[in-house]
């Protein structure tokens, strides 16, 4: 480090849920931000730095806790940080207007003996609630001082920096003291000495003697592990004797609140106790017998259309936007590998990926609305009856609402349920809760199968369809693997108050950064891959000579031209020369303008038909031969010519046709004749395209497993999607598109949509059975990494992708079979 | 005085918590909530489909299951 001269302070920020800690932290660190994993648990760890009178703080946001037992993981990591990671000072954020409960958290911090701040945050609800607390008696009773503050005003922030500063000077241990009651303190008075003789333990002595009578069983494994450690443990047993540990351990959390409740009625002065307050009466409403669950409802749906309507604008401009960066680089680069990489790797992946963010922002946006406002706890109060009958916990409806945006923080989400089981069975049916990257999917099939009014309709019900499934794969869950006694659903319900916009985007950013993280490395790298496997290998050997069948086509319609050159009267090279002149400028001027072009005729596109091979025409078993025929057919010369004046050309042409009007009507016509020519040849290059495409490594791989997905309706271009889509979901339409664009012609880059609705293996019944299995098939690489993680069991892992993978294969059976059967 | 278990009260009805009959985590759970002996608390709803109930305990309110508060012991006010 070479700033040695700086000044660096070590805090950490302790809090209850909903004291407002992680507003303070926001408050004090601004954008500067940082959110990543404590080592080997995924509780999630937020890191921030403030400069301060040259001051450098660093800054650990720790999990809101209400206690610091060995009963939840969020509760050991919080207090880990502090034992082990010796921050210089703990800044306790308190809620003013609930301070008796918050003190019970500032009681146990006091245990650890570290130097203390503390944060009365939202003081001034505390001061509409006739809440008037003594801040400098609270601070002689910590030791500590005591800062009043409004986070989500920003008022007092400075005065917060001043008090860290100047106490991590002073660095005053907290000099109270718990008195646990004669029966305890005896017992802890025989352990301490055998503590306080081991110099290996760094941990606050008392405490840890404490911790040791109680049973804590994160401490006894920590001091066990310390030489000499074992004989503390075995002797901190023989002292507890017959004592039940579920006794004692209450014993413990009475004296810690009857600490508490002795500070708040020597410090805080007058109460209302049970005074209505206007969050109470919001709460009637939202809560209410009969309204409660309607509006639950319409909140839902509100969220619902926010995100998926809203989004839908912001949508279409990042989709516009990576088609004219694609045409940008088809320019700028020139034709071959390169191009093709940037162009269908790069692009293609990531756009597509990119393209669906708003969605994801949007999402976030309104799950940290309800978090923010307090509904979410609500959510949960409405829901339990109900999730209770599916095996599932209030509290899991919020993971679950979470995985309709994304399955990572959903199971990571599932943390907030305390006991194995619950947790457990939250984690294995979030995935049938959709998440944002099957969306795509499902609004691409629903929008090339199905017309456009009727598509909300199918996206209704393939949500409603995972619902019901996470349900009945709840009760199985719940009657087999995970029988047994539930979780306690105790649960606060924080007031509700109108969301600080600071706090809500500053959540949204977060969601949002992580997202593209992942899109922008994992989604890309599998982009790449996919774009490989379907590009090579380069060299294929042909069924016939593609090159030469050009050749011949190009040939044939030569001396068409030249057919109808004579027969239109231009016979001098002079005539010629201008005519081939005109034809390159109507070419020309055709590309320029394609889309106006492309509107105004669509009226005359039908009477206009020409003899060229319809697009829409069956398969054919040779198309190269079959364009070669056309070609030959002769040309009907006074059919095919038409006097231009007689019909309607493009308004984009006038200007050339204003030049000469005789030889804009020939060349015109050679320009139908060459329209003609192109088509044919087009129906050449696809040939030739899907012969490359069908041998190449992803092709090979795609009917490799064909025969097991035959019976589902699936080709080897789902297969290969399907394959791909395991690193994560969105990546289904960026390979589906890999395989079509690089199929399709340069100059039909029509939308995959279209593409999808051409290709004869796609009917509504194959898109309703890949719905499904999109729908149930394990979730990203992510989200299964994320389950080994919170499971931290490769067992569960397997057990998830197996149940899931063969799950989604029996369910998208079913569908394709008996819809065959019904004749769809 | 009347003693009853939280989960017979009825929404409005207050009492001062006597005993907390349960075990294992739940019980620990009330505790660390603050749902300790001795603590005045009140019923303010039951949700919607009859369960779980909303108390209000130590100045803020607190969600619970029937079955949880019949674990508790109140003595009516």
């Amino acid at each position: 480090m070479s700033d040695k001269n700086i000044e660096r302070i070590s805090i950490v920020l302790a809090g209850n849920p909903n004291s407002g800690k992680t507003t303070i932290f926001n408050n004090i660190t601004g954008s500067k931000q940082h959110v990543g994993n404590y080592p080997g648990v995924t509780v999630e760890k937020k890191e921030g730095e403030a400069t301060y009178n040259g001051t450098k703080l660093l800054c650990i946001d720790l999990p809101g806790t209400y206690s610091l037992t060995a009963r939840s993981l969020d509760e050991v990591v919080a207090r880990n940080v502090i034992i082990n990671e010796h921050p210089d000072l703990i800044v306790n954020v308190l809620d003013a207007s609930n301070l008796e409960r918050n003190l019970y958290l500032t009681a146990q911090l006091m245990e650890l003996g570290r130097p203390m701040v503390l944060v009365l945050n939202m003081i001034d609800i505390a001061e509409e609630m006739g809440i008037q607390i003594d801040a400098e008696k609270l601070s002689a009773q910590f030791n500590a001082p005591v800062v009043v503050a409004n986070g989500r005003n920003n008022v007092g922030t400075t005065e917060i920096l001043i008090a860290i500063a100047e106490a991590s000077k002073t660095a005053n241990i907290p000099t109270g003291s718990i008195n646990f009651g004669t029966e305890l303190e005896n017992k802890i008075a025989e352990l301490l000495p055998l503590v306080e003789a081991n110099e290996r333990i760094t941990y606050a002595k008392r405490w840890v003697a404490a911790k040791l009578i109680e049973g804590d069983t994160d401490i006894v494994e920590k001091i066990s592990a310390v030489p000499g450690g074992s004989k503390i443990v075995e002797k901190a047993i023989a002292i507890r004797g017959t004592t039940d540990l579920d006794e004692i351990e209450s014993s413990f959390q009475e004296a810690r609140h009857h600490f508490a409740i002795e500070v708040f009625n020597n410090t805080v002065t007058e109460t209302h106790k049970f005074a209505s307050s206007k969050s109470d009466k919001i709460d009637a409403l939202l809560t209410h017998r009969f309204l409660g669950l309607p509006i639950f409802a319409a909140v839902m749906w509100l969220l619902f259309n926010f995100v998926i309507t809203i989004g839908a604008y912001p949508q279409d401009w990042l989709e516009q936007g990576f088609g004219l960066l694609s045409d940008w680089v088809r320019i700028v680069v020139p034709n071959g590998q390169l191009q093709s990489l940037l162009v269908d790797g790069v692009i293609g992946g990531v756009g597509a990926v990119l393209s669906f963010l708003p969605l994801i922002v949007l999402l976030f946006l309104g799950i940290a609305f309800l978090e923010d406002t307090g509904y979410m706890a609500r959510a949960a109060f409405l829901m339990d009856r109900i999730m209770r009958g599916f095996g599932l916990h209030g509290k899991s409806f919020i993971p679950l609402l979470l995985g309709f945006g994304c399955s990572v923080p959903a199971i990571m989400g599932s943390r907030i349920l305390d006991n194995p089981r619950d947790r457990m069975v939250t984690i294995l049916v979030t995935p049938f809760m959709s998440c944002s990257a099957k969306l795509p999917v499902y609004t691409l099939l629903a929008a090339a199968f199905w017309p456009p009014e009727q598509g909300g309709t199918v996206l209704f019900c393939v949500y409603f369809a995972s619902i019901i499934l996470a349900c009945i794969m709840g009760i199985i869950f719940r009657k087999t693997l995970f029988a047994g006694e539930t979780d306690p659903f105790v649960m606060e319900m924080p007031p509700y108050h109108a969301p600080t916009m600071k706090a809500v985007f500053m959540h949204m950013w977060e969601r949002a950064v992580l997202y593209v993280k992942k899109a922008g490395t994992f989604i890309l790298a599998a982009s790449i891959l996919v774009w490989f496997l379907v590009s090579y290998p380069e060299n294929v050997e042909y069924s016939q000579d593609f090159d030469g069948a050009r050749d011949q086509i190009t040939q044939i319609f030569d001396q068409k031209s030249d057919q109808i050159m004579m027969a239109m009267g231009a016979i001098s090279n002079e005539d010629k020369e201008k005519v081939t002149a005109l034809v390159e400028k109507i070419t020309a001027t055709a590309e320029k303008h394609k889309a106006e072009i492309a509107d105004e005729t669509v009226v005359q596109a039908e009477s206009e038909e020409t003899n060229a091979e319809g697009e829409n025409s069956l398969p054919s078993e040779n198309p190269t031969a079959d364009a070669i025929a056309a070609a030959d057919e002769p040309l009907d010369t006074a059919a095919f010519i038409k006097d231009t004046n007689a019909m309607h050309i493009p308004t984009a042409f006038d200007s050339i046709k204003s030049q000469d009007a005789k030889q804009f009507n020939v060349a015109w016509t050679i320009y139908q004749n060459e329209q003609v020519r192109d088509e044919l040849i087009k129906v050449v290059d696809e040939h030739q395209r899907s012969e490359k495409v069908s041998q190449s490594y992803a092709a090979q791989f795609g009917k490799a497993i064909e025969p097991i997905i035959e019976p589902l309706g699936f080709n080897w271009r789902i297969g290969v999607g399907l394959i791909a889509a395991m690193a994560a979901k969105e990546v289904l339409i960026s390979t589906l598109g890999t395989i079509y664009s690089i199929e399709a012609d340069e100059d039909n880059n029509g939308s995959l949509q279209q593409l999808l609705q051409q290709d004869p293996n796609f009917s509504p019944l194959v898109a309703v059975a890949l719905m499904a299995f999109v729908l149930v098939y394990p979730p990203c690489l992510s989200a299964l990494a994320v389950i080994k993680r919170e499971t931290n069991s490769w067992k569960w892992l397997a057990f998830v992708f197996c149940y899931e993978n063969v799950f989604a294969y029996g369910v998208a059976l079913l569908i394709f079979q008996i819809g065959s059967a019904m004749g769809f | 005085m009347t003693f009853k278990n939280m989960s017979e009260m009825k929404p409005g009805d207050r009492g001062t918590i006597k005993k907390i009959n349960g075990t294992g985590n739940i019980k620990h759970r009330l505790i660390d909530m603050g749902v300790v002996p001795g603590t005045v608390i009140q019923i303010i709803k039951y949700a919607p489909l009859g369960d779980p109930i909303e108390i209000k305990v130590k100045n803020f309110n607190l969600s619970l299951r029937k079955s949880e508060a019949a674990t508790i012991d109140v003595e009516v006010i």
